[in-house]
């Protein structure tokens, strides 16, 4: 594959897709020009909407690279969102029930691991059921999507819910589990600049150690590799222990970083806009970076758009569902089978 | 004899049983001809919102129910250019199908439907007896049609071989492609008219993403049914008999939580692919795209 092709399919697959979603919206009547000018602006349109775009783009960045990872190695975990869910719900409960009265300086770090560890845990339940049990990943990790979704909602309802019962959500977090937002910003949040480093981490994981080959080694032939002496079914699991902690710790971001308390639809949607990234950065974890950038602009500026232009925001899944279209047969591992 | 109170459950346990029966067998066909469809969910979620604007703004339910059909076939076709034609993983293409068919629904919903509009209600298919009707009918037909069709017919056996040797099939002069097209387009016929039933009969409104995870329930039902008309029926009765359940213990107000008492249905499904999908034998060649210039 050369450079060129390289960047020129993803464009290409965005491109069509926003050219065919215009079509769409002439169809309900909208003006797609105007429609989209909304969506850039609300997007990109000055600095606080740059922020909140940026501010968007760091779960679908970590979901992300959990699912390129995992597609990598043939894995088709569709379950970030319930491992977001896992996450967030996991740091909530450490900090507004695990820590006591007086949080200390370790709050923070704590319900960061809390979150990736709970995120890994709830990928591994589809790990052991695909290892142990022959249960596709597909089917289990999306089942574990609505129960993720259930145990937040109920959660907040109950054992969770801020002491004076108003609504359907946490106590706010303490300060010392806040992660702060940058100086001289008013929405980025530290935690941010984890996640941007994390996509390098995972390159280097992936091209740069023998872990990473034995994982792709996996993704492009199970049976080879088992030649190999690698076990695909040791690779399942460790992919989908390493792709659940990404989410887990983008869930424990959110609350600490971004919402400072637990509710219900905190990230709904998030899993299926993670796959969209990691196919339109052809599951290649530097990629993700642009590609989340992309699909965060899409949902900051659907606002703007519903608003402005009078188009549902849904529509941003449209185009979504566009880009995994016109992406896949591009960037996917070769099958063995096929 | 049997009580008021268990003759309600045993209806609602038909009612709930029905689509997932129906969206099942359309599942049962396409894989045994070697098409796994994720997309079922979205078929149906579509199939759905297109019975109920059809069925409101014309007050027919034969047109309600056509468009829903209608609706699902289109989809599938989509689904088909991707996964058949394009030879594209169908994994992704029927999450991508999936993720389209939400977006696609919610705007077109919200288009259709603006504050203070007409459309709110869709006629409602009546009953012959507590939760049996039309649907439950044309499912029971569909089964026995399936099965027959699959197991006793030349057309069924050509159906089977390409989705156990694709290559094989081919060589022997099946035409892989064309019965996987027809394969799916059944699929998206049941999906859609499944989806039908949750808005003219199951509830008399659309609401978003209301299959709310129909579509892999059904899924795992061809799975734990073995990939056998008769059993996945049982199965789809089962799971009716499980939410039936959970709606009577939400609605006699029981101390358990609602949103635990929603968890039921996926639990199961977990429980039951853990307990069976090990022991199943797929199809062989399910979810291999076949291209036969090769």
């Amino acid at each position: 594959m050369t450079g060129v092709r390289a960047f020129a399919q993803p464009f290409g697959a965005a491109l069509v897709a926003l050219a065919i979603s215009a079509l769409l919206l002439l169809a309900i009547g909208a003006d797609p020009l105007a429609a989209f000018a909304a969506l850039a602006s609300g997007a990109l349109g000055d600095a606080i909407a740059l922020e909140n775009t940026i501010v968007r783009m760091g779960p679908l960045l970590l979901v992300g690279l959990g699912v390129a990872l995992s597609f990598r190695c043939g894995i088709w975990n569709i379950g970030g969102e319930g491992q977001l869910y896992a996450g967030a719900l996991a740091a909530t409960a450490l900090v507004t029930r695990g820590l006591g009265a007086e949080p200390g300086a370790v709050s923070l770090p704590l319900a960061l691991l809390a979150g990736a560890g709970a995120g890994a845990l709830w990928a591994g339940i589809a790990a052991l059921l695909r290892v142990r049990r022959g249960v596709s990943e597909v089917l289990s990790t999306i089942l574990l999507n609505f129960i993720a979704v259930l145990a937040v909602a109920w959660a907040v309802h109950g054992p969770l819910q801020e002491a004076t019962l108003s609504y359907p959500q946490s106590d706010a977090f303490p300060d010392l589990a806040r992660l702060s937002v940058l100086p001289g910003l008013r929405r980025v949040h530290a935690g941010l600049l984890l996640a941007a480093a994390l996509p390098f981490a995972v390159w280097l994981l992936l091209f740069r150690s023998s872990a990473g080959l034995r994982l792709r080694a996996v993704g492009l032939s199970p049976d080879a590799a088992r030649y190999a002496h690698v076990s695909p079914e040791r690779e399942t699991t460790r992919v989908l222990v390493i792709a659940g902690a990404l989410a887990g710790l983008a869930g424990a971001l959110e609350v600490c970083g971004v919402t400072g308390r637990l509710f219900e639809n905190l990230a709904s949607g998030y899993g299926f806009t993670a796959v969209a990234v990691a196919l339109l950065a052809r599951l290649n974890p530097l990629g993700v970076l642009p590609a989340a950038f992309f699909f965060a602009a899409l949902a900051s500026g659907s606002g703007a758009m519903q608003r402005v232009a009078a188009v549902p925001s849904v529509a941003v899944q449209v185009i979504e569902a566009l880009v995994i279209f016109f992406s896949v047969g591009f960037a996917l591992p070769k099958s063995s089978a096929s | 004899m049997i009580d008021a109170t268990t003759l309600l459950l045993l209806a609602s346990t038909v009612r709930l049983a029905t689509p997932l029966a129906l969206a099942a067998m359309g599942e049962l066909v396409a894989e045994r001809a070697g098409v796994l469809n994720v997309g079922i969910e979205g078929m149906m979620l579509t199939g759905a919102l297109a019975a109920f604007v059809t069925a409101a703004a014309t007050g027919s339910l034969a047109l309600g129910c056509a468009a829903g059909v209608a609706a699902g076939v289109a989809m599938a076709a989509l689904f088909g250019v991707f996964a058949l034609r394009r030879a594209a993983d169908p994994i992704v293409s029927g999450t991508a199908l999936n993720v389209l068919a939400l977006g696609l629904t919610g705007v077109v919903f919200r288009a259709a439907t603006p504050p203070g509009s007409a459309l709110e209600r869709a006629p409602q298919m009546g009953e012959l007896l507590p939760g049996v009707n039309l649907y439950v009918l044309v499912t029971l037909a569909l089964v026995a049609g399936v099965a027959l069709f699959l197991d006793r017919t030349r057309s069924g056996l050509a159906l089977r071989a390409v989705g156990e040797r694709a290559e094989a099939a081919h060589v022997q002069g099946v035409a892989v492609l064309r019965v996987r097209w027809v394969a799916v387009l059944f699929g998206g016929a049941c999906a859609g008219l499944a989806g039908s039933s949750l808005v003219l009969w199951i509830s008399d409104t659309f609401v978003e993403a209301m299959t709310s995870g129909r579509g892999f329930i059904a899924l795992s039902l061809v799975l734990f049914g073995g990939y056998r008309p008769l059993r996945i029926v049982l199965g789809a009765l089962l799971f009716g008999a499980a939410s039936a359940l959970q709606f009577r213990l939400q609605a006699a107000g029981s101390a358990i939580p609602y949103n635990l008492l929603l968890m039921t249905p996926y639990l199961l499904t977990l429980v039951v692919l853990a307990v069976f999908a090990g022991r199943v034998r797929a199809p062989a060649d399910l979810a291999r795209p076949f291209s036969p210039r090769r």
